[in-house]
């Protein structure tokens, strides 16, 4: 598989949550490869270890923000922040989990990882390269980040 | 002059357990089912809590996420059919390829529901769930 179809994949499970689970589509912007730093983390970040025939990391991060809105279009009251650690993680086990359609049943996902703040608490496996998809929901910014082997 | 008394059917009602490691999930499909004569009985984080709402509350439906810590949604179902071989459990993971479904039926589940759904998927899935 083409790296552009590994992406792809992605873009499509990203695009799949937005539609169905807030109901407002979401746009992802052209993917680029992080070279030389690592991208910018948000307000919270979860994160994947992938396992199996593919080994590394997927990790989606969003600012506060944006996720206390989606909780809202979800008819969720409770804006805590357990409950933000609680969505960002489910956003991301559902990015990484839809993207067994593509990559198949050996693609195996852990849970989540949470951590908020904006330091960067991503450790990259060696010999990777992160590709950041850009993500615009409404007037928001997030980012998955893919970095496979 | 006589009385005439309506016959009415028994009506069954399903006793429902919810099992994700997700608050924001396991609130969702609580707020979110609207099946008549079904009765919400408690909702578990992982397996193990599960197994223990089980032998409380005996629930006859339940959903189950499959990704889990402590114990996974896979092993759970398995203990469950075990312990109930009359329990209809309803898979609802974001494992979207199909080995993954046809694994979870295999270990004894009764439907698999592909997160993320809509409202009207999930309440789909619980009628099959219970006409099953």
């Amino acid at each position: 598989m083409t790296q552009e179809a590994e992406v792809g994949i992605f873009i499509d499970s990203v695009l799949g949550y937005f539609n169905v689970t807030v109901q407002h589509m979401a746009q992802c912007g052209t993917p680029y490869l992080a070279i030389g730093r690592s991208p910018e983390v948000s307000d919270y970040t979860a994160m994947i270890k992938i396992s199996g025939k593919r080994e590394g990391i997927v990790y989606f991060t969003a600012p506060r923000s944006m996720l206390s809105v989606m909780l809202m279009r979800m008819q969720e009251t409770d804006m805590s922040h357990e409950n933000l650690c609680d969505l960002v993680g489910e956003i991301a086990n559902t990015f990484a989990g839809n993207a067994r359609r593509g990559f198949g049943h050996q693609f195996n996902i852990s849970v989540p990882t949470v951590v908020y703040g904006s330091k960067d608490p991503v450790e990259y496996p060696a010999g990777t390269r992160p590709i950041v998809i850009p993500i615009d929901w409404r007037a928001y910014k997030a980012r998955l980040v893919v970095c496979l082997n | 002059m006589s009385t005439r008394v309506a016959s009415i059917a028994p009506v069954t009602v399903h006793r429902l357990m919810i099992v994700d490691d997700s608050n924001v999930i396991r609130r969702r499909i609580e707020r979110a089912h609207d099946l008549p004569f079904v009765e919400f009985v408690g909702s578990a984080r992982n397996g193990r809590e599960a197994l223990e709402l089980h032998a409380r509350t005996h629930p006859t439906i339940v959903t189950m996420d499959l990704t889990m810590p402590e114990m996974d949604g896979n092993e759970c179902v398995e203990q469950l059919v075990r312990r109930d071989p009359d329990i209809r459990i309803l898979v609802i993971s974001a494992l979207a390829d199909k080995s993954t479904a046809i694994d979870a039926l295999e270990r004894g589940a009764s439907g698999f529901l592909c997160k993320p759904f809509t409202d009207r998927q999930l309440n789909d899935a619980l009628r099959k769930l219970i006409e099953y």
